[in-house]
């Protein structure tokens, strides 16, 4: 079984990454950015992703979510978080990127909020 | 609880960083950690090794990784040494600063330090020791 799964879909122009699994050093961080990087190539730069199953993350984990976020930046796009687990929450409080993303803890909040 | 102690030998691989990680957690939960403790110790001792074997031993075949694990009736002292040319802890930039904050590497050691109780690097010829308590 996969380290992460991510499953995608569509809500109006925003593509909605549903993740189940662990976004760790190897498998996890690699699947994360494969996906981000192939939506911007197919011109998908709204992005929401959705951790409701994203259970552990590690310091690597935590670097492809900001590389992305500044690579979709970097494309004029936008990426909001759903659905932070506690732990999640906590590990992104501490290292102060809760006051870089934009998280939502219900997904038409989230989706509204795209602009 | 009497006195416990484990020690691991781990190749340079950042598949072993897991299995090694999962065990220290057990280890710690055998030794009357809770389950956060035990899922703090996971994650430190995740980032410890993932350092040890990418920074340290740069992923060398011919170097490896020690894991020593032990409890006593306080706490969990947990030791990650590698094979490198050594490192300066206090050369890690606060990636919690604002000019750091976007970078996508170096919060590893940060992580460490918030999830520990007391953390110790030593660094030598002989490469880098961490030395990582968490108290019961």
């Amino acid at each position: 079984m996969a380290e992460l799964n991510i499953r995608e879909r569509q809500a109006g122009d925003i593509t909605v990454l549903d993740m189940d699994g662990r976004i760790t050093i190897g498998e996890g961080s690699v699947a994360l950015r494969s996906a981000v990087r192939r939506l911007l190539e197919e011109g998908k730069k709204k992005i929401l992703l959705n951790l409701a199953g994203v259970g552990y993350i590690d310091s690597s984990g935590i670097g492809e979510l900001v590389s992305s976020y500044t690579a979709i930046n970097k494309e004029g796009g936008q990426l909001k978080l759903l659905s932070l687990t506690q732990k999640l929450r906590d590990l992104l409080t501490i290292t102060k990127l809760l006051t870089v993303f934009d998280s939502y803890d219900d997904e038409a909040e989230a989706l509204s909020n795209f602009k | 609880m009497t006195d416990q102690a484990t020690r691991l030998v781990l190749p340079s691989h950042i598949e072993a960083v897991a299995d090694a990680a999962a065990a220290a957690a057990d280890f710690a939960r055998t030794c009357g950690l809770t389950d956060d403790a035990a899922f703090g110790i996971d994650m430190a001792v995740r980032e410890a090794i993932t350092n040890a074997i990418v920074h340290g031993n740069k992923e060398d075949d011919a170097k490896q990784v020690e894991l020593t694990l032990n409890c006593s009736q306080n706490a969990v002292e947990i030791q990650v040494k590698d094979q490198g040319e050594g490192f300066d802890a206090e050369s890690v930039p606060d990636p919690t600063a604002p000019e750091n904050i976007l970078k996508t590497s170096g919060r590893g050691n940060f992580l460490i330090k918030n999830l520990m109780d007391e953390v110790h690097w030593s660094s030598g010829a002989g490469g880098t020791t961490v030395r990582m308590v968490k108290k019961f």
